[in-house]
């Protein structure tokens, strides 16, 4: 039976008109988890938006429509909508922390779902309704947790009071926007396994959006694709992740790093188009690699390929779809012999009373890539901040070439600093919006090189153009470039110091995974090339596995473990690295159905 | 820069332009058109307007409408020192306490908590009838009491900034504490401070206006418009035209500069003609 009904659905500016997602179709059966990947600027949050029969402020709902279990949603009023939406449609948002209110305890956030919808519940109705639905969730039932407050609760505890409120009235339908993007893995691994066993357990047809193809890969059979509006590609999650038909799809699990081997990961140029700015024809067409003449004219249709596999690509009926080819990596010993540039040794580090790091260690080789790995929490940041010389540890010390340095950075003498660079996790906040690209990089060139004018003007240059940037962006000011661009601006910035170490805090994790396929290719280039060694913080394995030689994992502030990566993620030893590795989705399931096609074309997924 | 120009678009920022534009003309060219000097016995006291006399004479038979182009004089260079005097040096105390994060911005801000605690007027009142009332002293004082409030206003904006990331870049490579603060966090509170620049200005030009009322500031025979509507009351019943113009006058100045303000405020905020959120 069906759950939910979606055709010819169309989102616009209003005013304007321009489409923001058009022509959107797909049916969700009952029971059924059906996930919508995307990228950035692909509509995905529009389209789950509008199940609801919500549209953002400046946009609206043009035409289409959605029915779940046979209900239209679109076209009611604000009360007909207000009574379908948490009865038979029900949302759970990306932010559980924003999306509860603080102020209020979570048995009255609970009481509240009911009482909008049954007015004549009766009260132990109501609360046995409730602690069915928070023992569903595998939350506690008692008096006391019902008491607490959003922020006496986890993350994970957050999510799961969301997920027990759209499941609380029984919904036919019901819409997960990015719903575990913000928590670490083992929570993450833990919520999607709840969530794929109620909607079994009761019927309930969901759509998982999100950006992460391997959790979705985990938790859905079926997988709706989304590029710059449009729907491009449906089918099984299997067929799609290992013979995806659209060329978009095909690059995008090429771009996602994954947990089960070193890949070396491919990068889609150019970026998704913004609404008004579409090309004629196929959406995808001026980034495609397969383009033809003819995609520039007309929209390709749907295609069935296979039953329950259709693509909008007009190559997609040609023969020879070969699976996606996972190009292994090659691994280097880099700087094996040769002795260490950074070391840092016992080192004990408080942010007022609460010890954040207990006695780390840890050595970084010339040109090696070592990856610090641990969920929220586990120190990590702190670490690499400690190391830069942004918080200044309690004791331990840190040494770079045999040299201890200061703990404070502006105790540091002038080469130390400029040896040592840190690259931010977030590209929007590490650029001063008040100044040009070509005055940001200027800064580190006068103040290290005294350069000025001219000369200064040509380093400029050459910084852009070892991130394969085009020098025209230095006149650009930040917020006129995208994520991926910013990012590279600053890895220019902390390049233009001619740095020998790299301090990387989760510099991707604000990308998409195309962009950061970019980014990861770009460092690994620079490090062969100038001879970078890198330190890179990351909560995210399936890039460890791809970046780095060595790993440290680090929980509640102390090395847990610590080794090559392929030692560390082919066999954990501690318990923790254990779990996080189990937890981290893969798509290693999906391609190995398919082993004795991938693995020797590819040369071996594993060495 | 490009809040500027957005700050255009909005009517009332271009009324308010055009009013203090208006009035600073008036005091610039007035005194070069004005039929007599300021201080010339020309008719009868409190005349009525008429062909000789456009505005009418004041209580001493002085002609209205030349002190009005003489008299805005003080009051607009007055208020446009004070107002910049006043924003600079709490600009600069606001940054430094927000910059600082020690026992400087306690000192600092502890030290404006102090001056706060005097009611204004009291204070400028307190100092210019122990000095004597010098132009340039009532200057000083009345930017002294615009110190606190705009060093608030800025350590406020600032301490947002000192943590953020593009900072914290630039203390990474050594950038002196000097040049932080002149060229990573002074540009990004540029467009607030001229907000605040704008609104201290219309404070300033009702506090020196009161001040001249008071008889503190200019004194007589010069011609100021805070002044004459003091010496004019007595005579508000039968020629009100010598009250009412200079009164007039600093009104549509403070106005002005008010909207000015309230321009940039919103867009800084981001705020489009219908009173909606971007």
């Amino acid at each position: 039976m069906t759950a939910l009904e979606v055709s010819g659905l169309r989102v616009e500016l209003a005013p304007g008109g321009q489409e923001i997602v058009n022509g959107i179709s797909f049916t969700i059966d009952r029971g059924e988890v059906v996930g919508l990947v995307g990228e950035s600027g692909s509509g995905k949050t529009t389209v789950a938006l509008a199940l609801l029969g919500h549209a953002k402020r400046g946009t609206r709902i043009a035409a289409g429509s959605v029915r779940v279990a046979g209900q239209e949603i679109l076209g009611r009023d604000r009360a007909q909508l207000r009574a379908a939406r948490g009865k038979i449609v029900s949302y759970v948002p990306q932010d559980p922390a924003a999306a509860l209110n603080p102020a209020l305890s979570i048995e009255t956030q609970l009481v509240e779902v009911i009482a909008a919808h049954r007015r004549d519940a009766s009260g132990r109705d109501v609360r046995s309704r409730i602690g069915e639905a928070l023992e569903e969730v595998e939350l506690p039932v008692d008096g006391k947790f019902l008491r607490r407050y959003p922020h006496e609760l986890s993350g994970g505890q957050q999510q799961r009071v969301c997920l027990a409120m759209a499941f609380l009235l029984r919904p036919q339908a019901i819409v997960l926007d990015e719903p575990t993007t913000g928590l670490d893995v083992t929570t993450q691994a833990h919520v999607l396994e709840t969530v794929r066993d109620l909607c079994a357990n009761h019927d309930v047809g969901a759509i998982y959006v999100s950006h992460d193809l391997a959790a979705v890969a985990s938790l859905a059979g079926r997988v709706l694709v989304m590029y710059a509006g449009r729907l491009i590609e449906t089918g099984a999650t299997h067929r799609l992740f290992v013979k995806p038909g659209h060329p978009y799809t095909r690059k995008l699990i090429a771009a996602i790093p994954d947990i089960s081997g070193r890949r070396t990961l491919d990068a889609i140029p150019g970026h998704v188009p913004a609404p008004g700015r579409r090309p004629a024809g196929c959406v995808f067409a001026p980034r495609c690699p397969m383009v033809l003449p003819s995609c520039r004219e007309a929209e390709p249709a749907m295609v069935e390929v296979e039953p329950g596999n259709q693509v909008s690509c007009f190559r997609a009926l040609e023969g020879g779809r070969s699976p996606v080819r996972l190009v292994p990596g090659v691994e280097q010993d880099a700087g094996a012999m040769s002795n260490a540039v950074l070391v840092v040794s016992d080192l004990e580090v408080f942010h007022g009373p609460t010890q954040v790091l207990h006695s780390v260690s840890l050595e970084l080789k010339p040109q090696e890539c070592l990856a610090l790995v641990g969920e929220s929490g586990s120190g990590k940041t702190t670490l690499a901040r400690t190391v830069m010389g942004l918080h200044v540890p309690r004791s331990g010390e840190i040494r770079f070439k045999n040299t201890v340095v200061h703990g404070n950075v502006r105790k540091r003498p002038t080469d130390v600093r400029r040896s040592l660079q840190y690259i931010f996790q977030s590209p929007y906040d590490s650029l001063n919006p008040r100044h040009t690209i070509g005055e940001i990089l200027g800064v580190p060139i006068e103040h290290f090189f005294g350069l000025r004018g001219r000369s200064a003007a040509d380093r400029v240059t050459t910084a852009l153009e070892r991130v394969s940037l085009p020098s025209g962006i230095a006149a650009a000011f930040p917020d006129e470039l995208s994520g991926g661009e910013r990012q590279r601006v600053a890895i220019a910035r902390a390049l233009a110091c001619e740095p020998e170490v790299l301090i990387c805090d989760e510099i991707t994790s604000a990308l998409d995974v195309s962009v950061q396929a970019a980014i990861v290719r770009l460092l690994e280039e620079l490090r062969q090339r100038e001879q970078l060694a890198i330190l890179f913080v990351t909560h995210n394995l399936a890039l460890v596995r791809t970046i780095a030689d060595r790993v440290i994992v680090l929980n509640r502030g102390r090395v847990v473990e610590t080794g090559t990566s392929d030692a560390v993620i082919g066999q954990p030893t501690h318990p923790y690295t254990r779990e996080l590795i189990a937890d981290t989705p893969t798509l290693e399931g999906l391609t190995e159905e398919n082993a004795d096609l991938t693995r020797p074309a590819a040369g071996g997924l594993e060495k | 820069m490009r809040t500027l120009a957005r700050s255009l678009g909005y009517g009332r920022m271009r009324i308010g332009l055009g009013l203090v534009t208006f009035v600073v003309l008036l005091t610039l060219v007035g005194p070069l058109v004005a039929p007599h000097t300021p201080d010339e016995l020309v008719g009868l006291p409190a005349e009525p307007p008429s062909g000789r006399f456009l505005l009418g004479t004041d209580y001493l038979g002085h002609d209205v409408l030349s002190r009005v182009l003489w008299g805005g004089r003080s009051v607009v260079w007055m208020a446009f020192a004070a107002a910049t005097l006043g924003v600079a040096v709490g600009a600069a105390v606001g940054l430094l306490a927000a910059y600082s994060r020690s026992v400087t911005d306690d000192l600092l801000m502890r030290g404006m908590d102090v001056i706060l605690a005097f009611p204004q007027i009291v204070f400028v009142l307190l100092f210019v009838s122990l000095l004597g009332p010098k132009l340039g002293l009532i200057v000083v004082l009345v930017a002294v009491t615009w110190v606190p409030q705009v060093a608030r206003v800025v350590r406020g904006i600032t301490s947002d900034i000192v943590h953020r990331e593009y900072v914290e870049s630039a203390e990474l490579i050594g950038l002196p504490r000097r040049r932080i603060l002149t060229r990573e966090i002074l540009p990004n509170v540029t467009t607030p401070l001229m907000v605040e620049y704008g609104l201290r200005l219309t404070w300033s030009i009702a506090l020196i206006a009161a001040i001249s009322f008071l008889g503190f500031g200019i004194q007589p025979p010069n011609a100021d418009w805070g002044l004459m509507i003091n010496e004019n009351r007595t005579i508000l019943t039968i020629q009100a035209w010598a009250v009412v113009v200079p009164a007039t006058c600093i009104a549509l100045f403070a106005i002005g500069t008010n909207l000015v303000a309230e321009g940039i405020a919103r867009a800084i905020a981001g705020v489009d003609r219908r009173g909606s959120t971007r």
